[in-house]
């Protein structure tokens, strides 16, 4: 089974959630990141995400495969929107099961920067004053 | 004898189309560039990442006839 995935449609949290499931586990943690309304001051719309998915999914999978070895976890999963997005939609989700709730909060936060850092997506927003534009950001300044 | 590009996101906007097929270049960083004079993209290098055939590679990576290439803007996703 993959462990990373993208969706051109909205998708459900729980049949991925119950994928985790595992009597080893002692712990859950999801992460569920949503369309925000603002960013950089602008007030946002809608966003269009797009994706090279020949890559993205490798990149992905090659994300989730690391996070199981680095960290002390069971398994992990995320999935990752495409397309047109309104507010308040959800646009990636990452679900981690581990024995115990610190590496499973560790791998979470760890997967989702790496998603955001590596994978090829890229987002679009459409702002209120009818502009809009793709995003590339610099690469956070490593420490 | 030629490769094919892929445009994504800023690019695929600049360029106005999802790809192109192009000679077969000395290396990535020739075809970037004569790409960027062409287009105007407004990129350098320095920002970019290379993918060659869905993988990432160095941009010192030698360049095959046929080869699908594909110039990755910094990402936004998440």
């Amino acid at each position: 089974m993959k462990r990373f995935s993208l969706s051109d449609a909205p998708f459900e949290i729980e049949p991925l959630r119950k994928r985790l499931l595992d009597h080893r586990a002692g712990a859950y943690v999801g992460f569920e990141g949503w369309v925000r309304n603002v960013n950089e001051g602008r007030l946002v719309l809608a966003l269009t995400y797009e994706a090279y998915a020949a890559l993205a999914e490798d990149e992905g999978e090659r994300i989730l495969d690391e996070a199981c070895s680095r960290f002390a976890i069971l398994d992990a999963a995320c999935v990752h929107r495409t397309g047109q997005l309104a507010l308040g939609e959800l646009a990636v989700w990452v679900g981690v099961s581990a024995g115990h709730r610190d590496a499973a909060f560790a791998a979470c936060r760890w997967i989702i920067d790496e998603v955001k850092s590596r994978v090829p997506i890229w987002k679009r927003e459409h702002y209120a004053d009818g502009d809009a534009g793709w995003l590339h950001p610099d690469p956070p300044k490593s420490a | 004898m030629s490769v094919s590009v892929l445009y994504f996101a800023s690019l695929r906007e600049a360029a106005g189309c999802d790809s192109e097929v192009v000679d077969t270049p000395e290396s990535l960083t020739a075809l970037y560039a004569s790409l960027q004079a062409k287009r105007g993209f407004s990129l350098g290098q320095d920002r970019l990442r290379v993918a060659v055939d869905g993988h990432f590679v160095d941009w010192s990576s030698a360049v095959r006839d046929g080869a699908e290439i594909a110039f990755i803007p910094p990402v936004s996703g998440g």
